[in-house]
């Protein structure tokens, strides 16, 4: 077989539609043979490869609220599905409040790319790798999604059915996602595994946040999410729960982060063995756990 | 395939130019414009080799389609060069050898540029970061950065 070392994208139509309304018929018109395009720094790839094939891409970025971003601290923050990834990265109160959420885009490809390359991109190519996945989730993200029938918000538990799968409908347009205020003191940390120190992507992505919980035994609420070592972004339960039922000290950390590698079920590819991967599930949670935990630790007690 | 007109501005120049739908901003540059100092390299967004300067920043204009860039404002290697004097990005990396082959320059440049534009002191890291989407093979890097170093000096003494 011989490799095209510039191939070119393939046939299709581009199509700009006016309003949101038109979008979500028109994708649900031609369910299987159109897509919505944002940065496109991942259909353009696949397509060029082969992978996809649609007939049209349908370009949302001049929609209502895609470009938006903005911040209340009633609602929290809403970032537009077009509002690239170096805009969320420099926007004040992304530095201030959600910095977790600049710190997972910022290990995104390069700074070239992340022109383009976008949060909600990121979620709806639903890659199991996605960097930016873990903070979202983690911090309770839910999706505006524009149907043919109209709004609805759409949480993200449960959004991810399976690699490059997601519950979004023919016709459904993704318009932003919202963030809610974290919880005051809440300190996260996302540790990325790559085969280089920038631009990579994860062989492991560990997201943690902790914050005070006085509802918990003890005392804290952890919620970790772990990137490419499942078929979807994995939330650990088990080892959240292990860190909400008594005192927090190394050792428990340590059980939790045992308990978070006995739920990774990763593959291997040529980015690492799936023995490796679990390892360094262990160690990177127990990084991310102490590295949050040493924020937080002397806030309560 | 509809054919869509499109009218933006490169290197300072009102263009007009008709584009297939799955025409890349570089085919346009490249085909229809003959601006072939940006290189076509992976044409998958990672060695950085079609980074032009696109409303004040970086991207990669292989990974963006012609009829998305209408009326934006496009910077290209060929305009980094004012009235015959180069930037002085361009004359450091002459300066301090930081071009060997030249494939993956033009890129390197407009990266560069960008960054300086952005940050007028940044750090060896900073550097390493902005540049970590361009990918170089011969030069190994070092004096490519020594290169945004001393043009970021002389800049900021400039100023």
């Amino acid at each position: 077989m011989s490799i095209n070392p510039h191939p070119e994208l393939p046939v299709f139509e581009y199509v700009h539609p006016v309003s949101l309304e038109e979008a979500s018929q028109f994708l649900a018109n031609h369910a299987g043979e159109a897509r919505p395009l944002c940065g496109g720094t991942d259909i353009f790839v696949r397509m060029r490869d082969g992978h996809w094939n649609d007939k049209y891409l349908v370009d949302i970025k001049a929609l209502d609220g895609t470009q938006e971003i903005k911040f209340d601290p009633q609602n929290g923050l809403f970032i537009g599905s077009a509002v690239n990834m170096n805009r969320v990265i420099r926007d004040p109160n992304v530095i201030s409040h959600y910095p977790l959420v600049a710190e997972a885009a910022r290990t995104v490809a390069s700074y070239q790319l992340r022109t383009r390359a976008t949060i909600v991109g990121n979620i709806c190519n639903a890659s199991p790798a996605g960097d930016t996945i873990g903070a979202c989730i983690v911090l309770n993200g839910r999706l505006k999604v524009h149907g043919t029938d109209g709004f609805r918000w759409v949480p993200l538990a449960g959004f991810f059915t399976g690699p490059g799968k997601t519950s979004l409908k023919p016709g459904d347009i993704v318009t932003g996602i919202e963030l809610p205020l974290p919880p005051k003191s809440a300190a996260g940390k996302y540790i990325k595994l790559g085969r280089n120190q920038l631009s990579d992507l994860s062989i492991v992505g560990v997201t943690v946040l902790g914050y005070p919980d006085e509802s918990l035994v003890s005392g804290y609420r952890f919620k970790i999410a772990l990137a490419s070592v499942a078929p979807v972004p994995l939330v650990s339960l088990k080892a959240e729960t292990r860190l909400g039922e008594g005192p927090i000290n190394p050792a428990v950390l340590e059980e939790a982060a045992q308990l978070a590698e006995s739920e990774a079920t990763p593959i291997d590819d040529v980015r690492g063995s799936a023995r490796y991967r679990k390892s360094m599930v262990r160690n990177l949670t127990y990084k991310a756990l102490w590295m949050v935990w040493e924020k937080i630790g002397h806030l309560v007690n | 395939m509809g054919i869509h007109r499109i009218t933006f501005t490169v290197n300072g120049e009102y263009e007009q130019v008709d584009v297939p739908s799955n025409m890349t901003l570089l085919q346009a540059l490249r085909d229809k414009l003959a601006l072939t100092g940006t290189k076509n390299g992976c044409s998958a967004g990672e060695c950085g080799a079609c980074t032009v300067i696109m409303n004040g920043e970086p991207i990669n204009s292989c990974m963006i389609l012609a009829v998305e860039c209408e009326g934006a404002d496009i910077l290209t290697i060929e305009g980094l060069a004012k009235d015959g004097k180069l930037d002085p990005i361009q004359e450091t990396i002459i300066n301090r050898g930081g071009v060997q082959c030249g494939f993956c320059t033009p890129g390197i440049l407009m990266s560069s540029r960008a960054l300086l534009d952005r940050n007028a002191d940044p750090s060896d890291e900073e550097i390493r970061e902005a540049l970590v989407g361009n990918l170089c093979r011969c030069t190994g890097y070092l004096r490519i950065i020594d290169a945004v170093k001393d043009a970021a000096q002389r800049e900021r003494e400039n100023a």
